[in-house]
């Protein structure tokens, strides 16, 4: 990308770029740039702003500052792993349940909609609870539902391209269901499936926030944002801001997410304003 | 003067800012006058049209000239005091009627929408006024044909009810955007009967707007002929049919004229047969003992109105909807019935051309990986055999390589689409070819030319082409045996000259004299002979 082209980017998806790319970085660099460990005792409970601890301490005495660059690297790591699986899972299903119409679409669709029926939050933590938490159990879980979403938007972007003379085309020529997939369908649903793919990422990043804040997120000691504002919640009655930082990390890049999304988008579907 | 448009420059918003798309045009139109405008796809036409209401499209926006109706400057108005002449003093009847009928209301609701926003009529004065145009359109059971929804009626039928609509008001104007473009001939030739009287017997101005030659000639009083956004002649409508004085204008009359001559096939067996097809969707017939061949060398033009089994003729032919009975036979050996039991080598024989080039070409592969998937994937050809194959092809086709192998589809017009797609079916180097309504989607010059290339090949190649269309016209230019189809039946067929010149059957009959004839007089003896 050229810097003439980096120009014509809006403002506010460049500032959403500049702060992914910024999280992304404390996220990678944080065993260096961390003043302490994430799970390290260093004080008092509650110690106030300022001196060692910029930005005091927590319930237990850990350094809030090192707890929310690891938390960068534990929510949005799990995060962005929990996203990719959601996609190749819902993706390959969705465009097989659009090539192949008939017993498999009926399965996987019928399957979709009773994943969908139940409220996610709730199954979720129906999930959790009967396979016990766990950085795993926790990344597949969401990763499965998230994925009926994903499935559903690639069946019906991969339908609309299935109805196209050039599919029939390569089926008269003898292609095979993979090919016609692979070159003449995924090609052409590309836009939408990524524009899905900052949404989706901000939906399961703040679903693991929310069941962290719950309890049902990432195991302790591990920092992440959710779980930080919950531990330290008890700070607002007494008129102190701490646990709203977490809170800002959280809200923040998924406003930038967004920012980028809503370019991406309005790049794909040719609208000129 | 009812409308007077001066000097109109219209602009549309591009990549690199505003592009002229009317240069300046003018437009009159009197009181009773029927002005008909014709011109070749983005010559402004349907711009221009709608400029006649004070209206246009969005992305678009006037940048000079003026539009007065009836006295009163349309541009300089603002938007509310504009939207009080549309649909009150000046109507428009669109293309696709079955696109611009909001399909959740009954027809006699919408009819009825324009008297209450403009209150000229209350709801029963409306209705009655309704069942009064029904009448005079023709349609089925007037007093009840409003409580239909609009799926529960024919195109032709359609379209009608929108003709009826657009005189709801009683307009000075109605400005008619191709309204019979999209219907089948028989279905069009009443349409347009139904116009002419209805305009005739309100006294109604109207602005026509057509690619074809042979309706504008029945409709106009006077033709202006347009292209890329400039006006290039105008006349009176006999003095136009007669005696074009623009080049270009002639260009278009003698499209009409291409004339493949009657030959000597080269004889042998025939490379396809369809034996006793009989064919269904789920319990739906939509075959029924359909029988014929076509001989090696040969163009079989297969002509029938929409729905008449034509374009599922060719999906049992090319084995994606195995017939219920009957059989298809490839140089006498008969194909398996279904796509996937064929084997590569019968696949590479059959060949296909789609109407629409743009949905027939994956927009995001280059022509170059369009044309080499099936260089490789039926002759194995790889490296420079293939790039040397796919020279020749696009030498072929007329289509300079250099310039247009790494481009895609997006990039080209779309006769040049269309060639795209027939060098997609030549490198399979197969025997036969089903050419589906390849020229309806295009201008007639462009069409005239693809089917000359289409000749030439076969000429060149001994191809053999099943020829599936609506457009008599393209069956008298190509074709040397025709099949006539209606309701899922063969009706008649046999040699050109057999089936056109003395046709034996009623419905062949019906067929060709439904046909427009640059004549402008056809219309009218037409009516005297009673058309419905």
């Amino acid at each position: 990308m050229t810097l003439a082209s980096l120009r014509q980017i809006p403002p506010t998806a460049l500032l959403g770029l500049v702060l992914i790319v910024a999280y992304a970085l404390v996220g990678i660099l944080a065993p260096l740039i961390a003043p302490y460990g994430e799970a390290q005792i260093v004080g008092d409970q509650f110690l106030p702003w300022g001196g060692d601890y910029l930005l005091g301490t927590d319930n237990l005495g850990r350094d809030m500052l090192s707890r929310l660059i690891w938390g960068a690297r534990n929510t949005v790591g799990v995060a962005l792993l929990t996203t990719l699986l959601a996609f190749l899972l819902g993706s390959i299903t969705g465009l097989l349940a659009a090539a192949l119409p008939g017993w498999v679409d009926m399965l996987l669709s019928r399957l979709v909609d009773v994943l969908m029926a139940v409220p996610s939050l709730i199954f979720t933590l129906l999930a959790l609870s009967a396979l016990g938490p766990g950085i795993w159990n926790l990344i597949m879980v969401i990763a499965v539902l998230d994925a009926t979403r994903v499935f559903r938007l690639a069946r019906a972007s991969a339908m609309n391209i299935m109805v196209m003379d050039y599919v029939e085309a390569a089926r008269l020529r003898g292609e095979g269901t993979w090919w016609i997939i692979r070159h003449e369908v995924l090609p052409n649903i590309t836009a939408p499936l990524i524009a899905e793919f900052g949404l989706r990422f901000c939906f399961v990043f703040l679903t693991i926030s929310a069941l962290s804040f719950l309890g049902l997120g990432l195991p302790p000691p591990m920092a992440d944002w959710g779980g930080m504002v919950r531990d330290n919640a008890a700070l607002i009655t007494f008129g102190d801001s701490t646990p709203l930082l977490p809170a800002a990390c959280i809200a923040l890049l998924t406003v930038s997410v967004n920012f980028v999304v809503d370019w991406l988008l309005h790049r794909a579907s040719g609208l000129k304003e | 003067m009812l409308l007077d448009i001066r000097d109109l420059k219209i602009e549309a918003r591009g990549e690199a800012g505003w592009t002229p798309i009317l240069h300046g045009v003018d437009l009159t139109v009197n009181q009773g006058e029927v002005v008909g405008l014709i011109g070749e796809s983005g010559a402004g036409k349907s711009t221009l049209g709608l400029a006649a209401m004070g209206y246009v499209a969005p992305g678009l926006r006037f940048a000079g000239g003026s539009v007065r109706f009836d006295g009163t400057d349309l541009l300089a108005l603002p938007d509310a005091r504009r939207a009080a002449f549309r649909g009150r003093r000046v109507a428009y009847v669109a293309q696709s009627a079955a696109a611009s009928f909001n399909p959740a209301w009954r027809l006699i609701d919408q009819f009825c929408e324009g008297p209450k926003i403009h209150h000229t009529a209350s709801r029963s004065e409306a209705e009655a006024l309704a069942r009064e145009l029904y009448a005079q359109m023709s349609l089925p059971e007037p007093d009840r044909f409003g409580l239909r929804f609009p799926h529960q009626v024919s195109g032709g039928q359609l379209q009608r009810a929108m003709v009826a609509m657009a005189m709801a008001c009683r307009p000075d104007l109605i400005v008619f955007d191709e309204p019979t473009t999209a219907l089948d001939v028989t279905t069009q030739i009443g349409v347009l009967a139904a116009i002419r009287q209805a305009v005739e017997s309100y006294g109604a101005a109207a602005i026509y707007i057509t690619h074809d030659l042979a309706v504008v000639a029945q409709m106009a009083d006077r033709i202006k002929v347009m292209r890329h956004g400039r006006e290039v002649e105008e006349a009176p409508t006999r003095q136009m049919m007669s005696a074009p004085s623009q080049d270009y204008t002639r260009s278009l009359w003698a499209v009409r004229e291409f004339r493949r001559p009657a030959r000597e096939l080269p004889g042998g067996g025939p490379v396809i047969r369809v034996a006793g097809v009989t064919a269904s969707y789920g319990t739906r017939n939509v075959l029924e003992d359909v029988d014929f061949a076509v001989p090696s060398g040969a163009t079989v033009a297969v002509v029938g109105e929409s729905g008449s089994g034509k374009s599922t003729t060719a999906r049992v032919i090319t084995g994606l909807l195995p017939p219920r009975a009957g059989r298809v036979e490839l140089d006498g050996q008969p194909l398996p019935p279904r796509l996937a039991d064929r084997s590569r080598e019968q696949l590479r024989m059959v060949q296909m051309i789609y109407q629409m080039a743009d949905t027939a070409l994956n927009p995001r592969q280059t022509i170059r990986q369009i044309l080499s998937r099936p260089l490789g994937f039926y002759l194995g050809l790889t490296g420079r055999a293939r790039d040397e194959r796919l020279h020749q092809l696009m030498d072929q086709i007329e289509l300079e390589p250099r310039r247009f192998l790494d481009r895609r589809p997006g990039e080209l017009s779309g006769g040049q689409k269309q060639r795209i797609g027939i060098a997609r079916a030549l490198a399979a180097e197969p025997r036969f070819i089903i050419c589906d309504e390849v020229t309806s989607a295009l201008d007639h010059l462009v069409a005239e030319g693809i089917l000359r290339l289409l000749s030439r090949l076969q000429d060149e190649q001994g191809l053999s082409y099943m020829f599936i269309t609506h457009d008599i016209e393209t069956v008298r230019a190509i074709a040397d045996e025709v099949v006539v189809m209606r309701n899922g039946r063969v009706m008649d067929s046999g040699t050109r000259s057999a089936v056109m010149d003395q046709p034996r059957h009623d419905y062949t009959r019906q067929l060709l004299a439904s046909v427009p004839q640059p004549d402008p007089d056809w219309l009218t003896q037409r009516i005297a002979e009673g058309v419905r």
